[in-house]
């Protein structure tokens, strides 16, 4: 044989022998990529959460809904997604009263008369699934941590229930489920978003006050809403990448 | 959890509930004890501080017992205490508690165990070759079998034990600057998130260990008949002392500076000092478990005074001196969880008896290492003119 | 050099129990990590398998469509149009997946309407709210409003 033939079939066979060695190890990884297993790729998501103050009327519908769909347990102290009302006194806005009644899951009794130069609003809160969360960052064991999607998620079977995530929560987001002694949030419907449905919440919210929004997608209407808007997260000051963005946030907000 | 009646003003729904108890106020407290003690013994070794010498043995024993049960309030606390080893397995780079798992290992097997290990050869090796049965098994085990106490092997002990003692100073203020790390570093938590909080833990943990060994010291001496040692006593007040001096200090100049930063935080946590944490931080920490025993030990600095009077004061400053770290740990944790993260209300913190994190088991884990050093002080008698395991002094 | 080889004896037997338990430290470990564990990032992968194996409660808008399609027409071109059917009538998820099986359960009226439109000083100005005491003479509210176009009479 020329050296030409030789090298030929020596390219050649190199070539095919990555290719069969490149075919079994892609398989070996597909059959450990359990997230790309139907035909979600979490590589083209980037899931955020978008919430209008002006329109929230304090209803309880998501808090009740997200109980619902996830299991919350019932208790006044387990929340996912709870509502806060604020009563603002302009001459103290510093110190606003809030309540949320039993996370606002029965709605809201009226406490306060209209004409009292006050002012008062709902804040839906939930979440935030911080893109630099410190929630993520402190767990221990890897039991909680941000998909490749953007959802900050708990791992239940490997969670410890040290509880250190809670304490590191800025929000106040995360409680210890106490059926499972494992720390529990909201999942930002994982289960639902990943099959193309939307979150519980935003499903029954009557005024659209709450709508999730996908970063990653183009056609998307988060982005209209974040330009069209004067957008705040909670507590910027803690950087911790929010990715829920509330139109009109009043100042007082805590 | 506390009934909803049990707050105060607003606090987010999930906040009610405390998430970390009082067994949790414990694990800094023994860990701490660990720490002083294992720096007071290593003033005797590394600085020379010949009139210490006396406590360094009791020192390291006392380390041990209470790094021992370190561990166990935590595993009583866990959701999953069955999940624990996963630290070891899948530690989490970026969460210091998992980090925390392996400098507690470090310092328990390479610096304390060794170096108890290394100072105690001798009478070990001695034991086993005049012991019989069982007693014969058990020290030959801790010897590792090797008989090799001549004089070359002791100086490369001493050697060896000098170096391992020099590593353990950083080690042992990593172990318990890591616990204070571990709040410090919550910048959600105001209370907490303080640069200052791994060394204030550092210094309180200090105090509180000389503190021990130095109550310890005049116990075990009293139960086993033996003379105390008063330049002993009044050397390790005096660091008591210093070591207080600085600790005080850091506290106040944390004070100090929230008081005059006066950030969102501050109403809201003046308020819960002033009132929920009134008792523990005010009286206990403050007036009798730091301005009343550094009174007393800057006195008898200054004043002459009787033995016995000294023994006295050393005895009470130490003894509140004890409860008064404690109230530092209550204050800090438990405190960090009455108040609200919106700065706008309170909870209450109600300690159970009975249960898995209630009064009950706390007693019973802050008992359990003066069984365990009972324990090793049975099996390693700190004085060298005793024999192990109780067996007659030879004249 | 032997001499001093055993003069350390007991050190070497020391750094023999450390390297053992390293080893088996090591060995432990292999076997008990999750296999998928590290595979995205710092966690076990297969807990994104195990969070999607949720059930979900809610149907979603367009699953009652399909058999309701006069209702959602009507409801369509009325005021509570961008309401998903299941804000009022729950989770229907198990309906949609047997509707002979199971029958939603009937909603309470005036309880429903009332806890989105009693007037309250903290809702939006412009939200339809009204006081109960002072609005229907006590009647139900489909006596007036028909349920799924609110703008119109039943």
């Amino acid at each position: 044989m020329t050296t030409d033939r030789r090298e030929f079939l020596a390219h050649a066979g190199k070539y095919l022998l990555l290719t069969g060695a490149a075919a079994v190890a892609f398989d070996k990884v597909m059959a450990g990529r359990p997230a790309e297993a139907d035909n979600y790729r979490t590589t083209d998501h980037w899931w955020a959460y978008a919430i209008d103050i002006e329109k929230c009327i304090g209803c309880g519908s998501c808090v009740r809904a997200c109980k619902a769909e996830n299991g919350v347990p019932l208790e006044p102290f387990y929340f996912r997604t709870w509502v806060e009302r604020y009563h603002v006194r302009p001459e103290d806005s510093l110190h606003p009263e809030v309540d949320s009644p039993n996370g606002g899951y029965d709605g809201f009794r009226e406490l306060y008369a209209a004409g009292d130069g006050s002012k008062s609003f709902f804040v839906p809160k939930m979440c935030n699934h911080c893109a630099d969360s410190p929630c993520e960052q402190v767990c221990p064991v890897g039991a909680t941590f941000r998909s490749p999607d953007g959802v900050v998620l708990v791992d239940k079977k490997y969670c410890l229930g040290c509880r250190y995530c809670i304490q590191a929560c800025p929000y106040g987001c995360r409680f210890l489920d106490p059926r499972t002694n494992t720390a529990d949030k909201c999942t930002l419907c994982y289960h639902r978003i990943t099959k193309g449905k939307t979150t519980a919440c935003v499903e029954v919210c009557p005024t659209g006050a709450r709508q999730l929004g996908d970063l990653k997608n183009p056609k998307d209407p988060i982005h209209a809403f974040l330009k069209d808007n004067k957008v705040q997260v909670l507590k910027p000051q803690m950087a911790t990448g929010a990715k829920l963005y509330y139109a009109g946030l009043d100042g007082s907000v805590r | 959890m506390p009934p909803v009646e049990q707050i105060s003003g607003f606090m987010y729904p999930n906040e009610m509930e405390l998430q970390w108890s009082l067994l949790i106020v414990l694990y800094p407290y023994i860990t701490g004890l660990v720490a002083g003690a294992f720096i007071l013994a290593s003033l005797a070794r590394v600085f020379n501080v010949a009139a210490v010498k006396p406590t360094y043995r009791l020192s390291l024993l006392t380390a041990l017992a209470f790094l021992l049960v370190a561990p166990l309030p935590l595993q009583l606390h866990l959701g999953h205490p069955e999940r624990s080893f996963e630290m070891y397995l899948t530690p989490h780079r970026t969460s210091a508690m998992a980090m925390f798992g392996f400098v507690y290992l470090w310092y328990l097997m390479a610096v304390l165990v060794l170096e108890i290990w290394l100072d105690y050869r001798r009478e070990i090796v001695e034991a086993w070759k005049e012991s019989k049965g069982i007693k014969r098994v058990l020290y030959r085990a801790l010897a590792l079998g090797a008989d090799n106490v001549d004089e070359e092997s002791l100086r490369v002990d001493e050697r060896v034990g000098r170096v391992i003692t020099i590593i353990g100073i950083p080690s042992a203020f990593l172990l318990h600057g890591y616990v204070g790390f571990i709040f410090g570093s919550i910048k959600a938590n105001p209370w907490w998130s303080t640069p200052m909080m791994p060394i204030v833990f550092l210094f309180s943990a200090i105090v509180s260990g000389i503190a021990a060994v130095l109550l310890l010291y005049m116990l075990v001496s009293w139960l086993s008949d033996r003379p105390v040692d008063m330049a002993c006593v009044d050397t390790v007040a005096r660091y008591l002392f210093y070591a207080f001096a600085i600790d005080f200090s850091l506290e106040l100049l944390d004070l100090v500076h929230r008081i005059y930063e006066a950030d969102e935080s501050f109403r809201s946590l003046d308020f819960m000092v002033k009132t929920k944490l009134f008792t523990s931080q005010i009286v206990m920490q403050i007036i009798l478990g730091t301005l009343l025993p550094l009174g007393l030990l800057g006195l008898i600095q200054v004043v002459r005074v009787s033995e016995q009077a000294r023994k006295a004061i050393a005895t009470v400053s130490s003894l509140l001196t004890l409860a008064g770290i404690f109230a530092m740990r209550w204050n800090v944790v438990i405190g960090g969880q009455l108040f609200s993260k919106s700065f706008l209300g309170y909870t209450t913190y109600k300690v159970q008896f009975a249960t898995r994190e209630g009064l009950l088991p706390a007693v019973l884990l802050l008992l359990l290492p003066f069984g365990i050093l009972w324990l090793l002080l049975k099996l390693l008698p700190p004085w060298k003119d005793e024999h192990p395991a109780g067996l007659p002094e030879v004249i | 050099m032997r001499e001093s080889l055993r003069h350390r004896q007991h050190l070497f037997r020391v750094a023999a129990l450390f390297v053992t338990g390293l080893l088996l430290f090591v060995a432990v470990r292999a076997l008990l990590v999750p296999p998928d564990f590290g595979l995205y990032g710092h966690y076990r992968a297969g807990a994104l398998t195990d969070i999607r194996k949720t059930a979900p409660s809610f149907a979603g808008r367009s699953a009652c469509a399909d058999c309701h399609p006069d209702i959602s027409e009507a409801l369509a071109k009325g005021k509570h149009a961008r309401i998903g059917c299941e804000s009022c009538h729950g989770a229907l998820g198990r309906h949609a997946a047997d509707p002979e099986k199971l029958k939603p359960a009937m909603l309470e009226i005036p309880a429903l309407c009332l806890s989105c439109h009693t007037a309250n000083v903290a809702k939006p100005k412009k939200f339809p709210q009204i006081d109960p005491s002072d609005h229907g003479d006590g009647a139900r509210c489909t006596s007036c409003h028909a349920a799924h176009h609110p703008g119109d009479a039943p």
